[in-house]
């Protein structure tokens, strides 16, 4: 299972990301995760919003690029070592992640990490087969 | 295949070189008699207007450069009496005096002319609808291409630069056929249109592109987005304005007017004329104008003179596109520098052909990056992905330059697109 997630393209200025938040709130998008990919000259932000396509359309009104990649999330118990255990079952299948970002619901004691590999449909059967489930969209904003 | 004027345009080569001659001489006459600045140059080297009877007289002619037409601001070098001058056009230098060229009535007739042959040799007709939008005023693309579009007989737009939306409005609703602007605005045009879902809507056949560089690239680029035909036109308001050469349907160099223009192309350190075929900076003498006759004037643009015979029957003489300007040279950590070189590597790799290229010098050492607009294509959204196309586009510039710019990804449509001429070099150099 995978949720959508958009990247947006920053230059490297002050105020970009106030622009984008500022955006997206005022389309009535709600946010639920964000990430920054810093380079010296340019910027990726990630995002997990409640609607990525219009999201997306929003911003590309306003002259951003982007694009929507689908992503594997994770719920993580509130206990020690779950990230761990999730990144252990993918290195021992030599699943390689891209990148990876965590964030927390409203849920209480609920935390997700987002995860970025190059094969969603094998890297979440191998999940399944180490016991660890990947949430979707609608689990996400419930 | 059809010709404005065909007993010019298809002149065999000795009648050219008989009328050229006659004009020639007859104009070393005219500006002898009227133009005491003339007087001295040729006095100085002991020539007198009998010692220059053919074409094969030019080289003994010193040359004019932009300089000695700043020097003879305002009036210095007009050949008639005000009574017979009708207009100015100006150059629209930003650093010190600007370049007056003066018009009899004649000289605009003739000059409208050339533009009409340009516009007939894109395929242009009584029936066409021109959308002219250069700008107009002291600049001469606009008043250039409307006079010949008037010459042809087309049904004229005059546009000018500026307000795009109202451009394509027009351009719509009209059904323009033929477009003429910069290429920079042509690109831009073609952007916008595609963004408004507007391709369907428009009617143009063909575009007649000029007054800044562009590369073969980016007129395969403007020709499949606008679904016309690009061809080129060049000129200078020294000697006219556009249409001093155009380009026709074999698109491979642009056919001079040589009943109007004589051309020479010369190395530019030692002015000696070159052989046809090599490159070097190309020299005109206006030989039909009356107000303001320049002789051996030299454009600071490196072409390349070709006699070979054209497939469109047209005898006249074809220059390549100029391959940059003496002075758009830059010299870059001891190496020349074309922007039209960025351009190309630019549309190779596939980006738009926006850009700017920053020069500076820190530290005895000179700083130069070429920033570049991000396009959906592009992006990925990893770095390693982004970071990819950036070492491609690097490494292609590195080849091409010989040198290494750092390579700065800007934010789609932040690069400033002037409506006239595009800011493509800033150069904080402080030399
Ligand atoms: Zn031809």
């Amino acid at each position: 299972m995978t949720i959508d997630q958009i990247s947006v393209f920053m230059e490297n200025r002050p105020g970009s990301l106030a622009e984008v938040t500022a955006l997206l709130g005022g389309a009535g998008i709600d946010l639920r995760a964000l990430s920054i990919a810093d380079t010296e000259n340019f910027g990726i932000l990630r995002l997990i919003v409640s609607e990525p396509q219009r999201a997306l359309e929003v911003l590309r009104a306003a002259e951003y690029v982007g694009s929507v990649t689908p992503v594997l999330a994770v719920p993580l118990a509130d206990a020690p070592g779950s990230l761990a255990e999730v990144l252990r079952v993918l290195a021992e299948a030599d699943i390689s992640l891209e990148y990876l970002y965590a964030f927390i619901t409203r849920q209480a004691g609920h935390a997700y990490v987002v995860l970025r590999v190059p094969d969603n449909a094998r890297a979440a059967a191998v999940l399944a087969a180490g016991g660890i489930a990947t949430a979707c969209h609608e689990e996400i904003f419930a | 295949m059809s010709y404005f004027q065909p007993e010019m345009e298809q002149a065999p080569r000795a009648v050219m070189r008989d009328l050229q001659s006659a004009r020639l001489a007859e104009t070393v006459r005219h500006v002898y008699a009227h133009v005491p600045y003339y007087r001295r140059l040729m006095d100085e080297r002991g020539l007198t207007p009998a010692d220059i009877r053919s074409v094969d007289d030019l080289p003994k002619l010193p040359f004019l450069t932009k300089d000695d037409l700043r020097e003879a601001y305002p009036y210095g070098l007009l050949a008639v009496p005000l009574a017979e001058a009708v207009r100015i056009q100006s150059t629209s230098g930003t650093t010190g005096r600007r370049v007056v060229a003066f018009y009899t009535q004649q000289d605009i007739d003739l000059w409208d002319e050339c533009c009409a042959r340009a516009i007939v040799a894109a395929g242009g007709g009584k029936e066409d609808v021109v959308h002219v939008c250069y700008g107009y005023g002291l600049f001469t693309g606009g008043p250039g291409l409307n006079g010949g579009s008037h010459k042809v007989g087309s049904l004229t737009l005059p546009m000018s630069s500026g307000n795009t939306e109202r451009q394509i409005q027009f351009m719509v609703d009209l059904g323009a056929t033929i477009l003429c602007c910069t290429p920079s605005y042509a690109a831009f045009l073609a952007e916008t249109i595609i963004e408004k879902g507007l391709r369907d809507k428009i009617s143009l056949k063909a575009g007649i592109f000029g007054a800044e560089a562009w590369s073969e690239e980016m007129r395969r680029d403007i020709e499949q987005k606008l679904g016309l035909k690009a061809y080129d036109i060049y000129g200078l308001t020294e000697i006219s304005g556009p249409g001093v050469s155009f380009e026709c349907a074999e698109q491979t160099g642009m056919h001079v007017n040589e009943d109007h223009f004589l051309v020479e192309c010369i190395d530019p350190d030692t002015g000696k004329v070159l052989p046809e075929g090599e490159r070097g900076e190309v020299v005109f003498s206006s030989i039909s104008k009356k107000a303001f006759p320049l002789l051996r004037y030299r454009t600071r643009d490196i072409c390349v003179l070709s006699r070979r015979p054209c497939s469109c029957g047209r005898t006249l003489i074809k220059m390549s596109k100029p391959m940059g300007r003496t002075d758009d040279m830059l010299i870059i950590r001891g190496v020349n520098v074309f922007p039209s070189q960025i351009e190309t590597v630019l549309l190779n790799n596939g980006f738009p052909p926006n850009y700017q290229i920053i020069v500076d010098r820190v530290n005895f050492t000179d700083n130069f990056e070429v920033q570049v607009e991000m396009t959906p294509e592009m992006f990925s959204d990893t770095v390693k992905g982004i970071a990819a196309k950036e070492d491609d586009l690097l490494n292609s510039l590195k080849s091409m330059l010989g040198i290494s710019p750092k390579v700065t990804l800007a934010a789609p449509r932040s690069i400033a697109r002037s409506e006239g001429k595009a800011v493509r070099v800033i150069d904080r150099r402080k030399i």
